[in-house]
């Protein structure tokens, strides 16, 4: 297993050119979470239409894999009825632990984060932003939770 | 037990050095361990083991409650250990060494024992922002109980304490200081004669979390004038769960008991019991034998090094360790000068995720650390998530850090595709 495999072109992509990520003002679902094991926080927001996720947009901070898994979470689950875009977390999820072997054509690019799953420390990362999905999804979820902002980049003191 | 390696006073034999490590042998996805992340815990050398194992195969028993021979040993052993960390750090006397886990451990006995007994509301404890979780957390348990608040030392611009307000942090108010001796994220070293004095003259105590000072500098607690020294010992090459707490007697002795348990007694009645003297009193239950007994072995193993020779490596280590990041393109955290820093690197390269990184440097064996190691709150100040890592000891080369500076390279092609 090569570190391509894990940081496949589609992952970077969505790092450094991440989809959806900002506001959502006045969205009905919204959650946040961070992982108190490397700082990584994401919020999930959506507009609910009709029952289907008619928007979703994520901001937050944390490593490449976190934050292309967020960016491709708010493409994946735009369109779907809110029961199809919790059956898209259990499918993800069971990737993830390794339960479940992925269906492309249910999960297209989402299968790239597949190789994660030889990095088990690395899972939670992937699974984070599906975690808050899920929370906004059943209305557990609380956007007001979200840790610490941090800036951009490394701060003043170098000395 | 065990023969140490012969004293060399001037400068370490690194290569000598490394073949004490057993581990420093083994390879990682194909390539020579290069083990960067002794802040975090160190490696342990062939003697320490040998003598745990020698522990267990030839003095095992419980301390103190039995009359034959092998407990005997053990007994002698483990009040040999205490002895000889007592010397190390300079302690008066060995009955101001409590045994425990660690600086954990040893911070929550002194906020239990001590701060929750004598602190009263409005009463305040002095910290820096740069503490670690260990050295912070204890500090709110003991200021929720009591109605004491926390106050902290600011970082300046340069990565040192910013000691120009300490004339209104420290006042009648300020009952104790608790603050690092040496950052495990910046690697800074605070003034702690200067700290201790100014703490004495307004009649507060001072602790010392030595969690990385007592392993990678000289320290003698009676120079210093601390009155509390938190000990750990896997940072210092003994076992995992070794080390304890230095304490003035006087302030052991008015210290109350934390765990109550065998051992720790004197008299037990139904309702009440009476207790040994400090340190036993802070040491119930079966302890931590052989641990101890190995991080005597580690003591032995230090000395023989002598720890200005390891002060001096780190020192020449470091100063190269910063000057390639920093030419690599890493920003480095942290005091520049090598004189008033310890051997903790911490560093953000290329707007590449922290995690990302490690992950690309483990697939070139190398061993770092990412993230906000256990300081959540210096992280804020320093306006980063988290960062990447590296430490080094005795056994560390410049070569090493190459092997680091590569795997950057390695990193900022992956990152850049």
């Amino acid at each position: 297993m090569s570190l391509e495999d894990l940081y496949k072109e589609v992952i970077l992509d969505h790092y450094k050119n991440p989809r959806n990520k900002r506001e959502l003002p006045g969205a009905e679902l919204a959650s946040s979470k961070n992982n108190p094991l490397c700082g990584d926080e994401i919020t999930v927001r959506a507009h609910v239409e009709g029952g289907r996720v008619a928007e979703v947009a994520f901001q937050g901070q944390g490593c490449s894999i976190s934050q292309a898994s967020a960016s491709m979470l708010t493409e994946a689950v735009t369109g779907r009825s809110v029961g199809e875009a919790s059956e898209l977390v259990a499918e993800f999820r069971g990737m993830m632990e390794g339960r479940v072997e992925p269906a492309e054509e249910e999960l297209g690019d989402l299968v790239a984060l597949k190789g994660v799953v030889k990095y088990p420390v690395r899972i939670k990362c992937a699974v984070l932003a599906w975690d808050v999905l899920q929370d906004a999804l059943s209305g557990a979820g609380d956007a007001s939770v979200a840790g610490a902002q941090f800036g951009e980049g490394p701060g003043p003191v170098t000395g | 037990m065990t023969k140490v390696i012969e004293q060399r006073p001037d400068v370490l034999d690194v290569e000598r050095i490394r073949k004490d490590f057993p581990i420093l042998e083994r390879l990682i996805n194909g390539r020579p361990l290069v083990y960067l992340d002794s802040s975090n815990t160190s490696q342990k050398p062939r003697q320490v083991i040998d003598t745990l194992t020698e522990y267990y195969e030839r003095h095992n028993a419980n301390l103190y409650r039995a009359v034959y021979a092998l407990a005997e040993e053990a007994t002698s052993l483990f009040e040999a250990a205490r002895d000889k960390l007592a010397r190390f750090v300079g302690a008066p006397d060995p009955r101001c060494i409590v045994f425990n886990r660690g600086t954990t451990e040893s911070t929550n006995l002194v906020a239990h024992g001590y701060a929750r007994k004598v602190l009263k509301e409005g009463d305040e404890i002095l910290l820096s922002v740069v503490e670690h979780h260990s050295n912070l957390v204890p500090w709110q348990f003991a200021a929720a109980a009591t109605g004491a608040k926390l106050r902290f030392i600011p970082l300046a611009d340069d990565g040192s304490l910013d000691l120009s307000g300490l004339d209104s942090l420290l006042t009648e108010r300020t009952k104790m200081i608790c603050v690092t001796g040496m950052s495990n994220v910046l690697g800074t070293v605070p003034p702690l004669r200067q700290l201790a004095d100014a703490a004495h003259a307004v009649g507060a105590v001072i602790l010392v979390d030595g969690a990385q000072l007592v392993p990678h500098s000289p320290v003698d607690v009676a120079v210093l004038d601390v009155d509390f020294l938190t000990i750990s010992g896997h940072k210092m090459l003994g076992p995992t769960a070794s080390g304890g707490l230095y304490g003035k007697r006087e302030l052991l002795e008015r210290m109350d008991p934390f765990l109550g348990g065998g051992e720790m007694i004197l008299e037990v009645h139904p309702d009440r019991s009476t207790f040994k003297e400090p340190p036993w009193k802070f040491e119930a239950g079966t302890m931590n034998i052989a641990q101890e007994i190995g991080l005597a072995a580690a003591v032995d193993y230090l000395e023989a090094l002598g720890m200005d020779a390891v002060r001096e490596h780190e020192k020449e280590i470091t100063a190269y360790a910063i000057r390639r990041l920093s030419d690599a393109g890493a920003k480095v955290f942290g005091p520049s000068g090598v004189e008033r820093r310890g051997g903790a690197v911490s560093f953000w390269f290329r707007d590449i995720h922290p995690h990302d990184l490690a992950q690309v440097l483990d697939t070139q064996g190398v061993c770092v650390r990412a993230g906000h190691h256990c300081a959540q709150p210096l992280m804020r100040v320093l306006g980063v998530p988290a960062t990447t890592r590296a430490s080094f000891y005795v056994y560390n080369t410049e070569s090493e850090v190459d092997a680091l500076v590569d795997a950057l390279g390695e990193a900022e092609r992956i990152f850049s595709r």
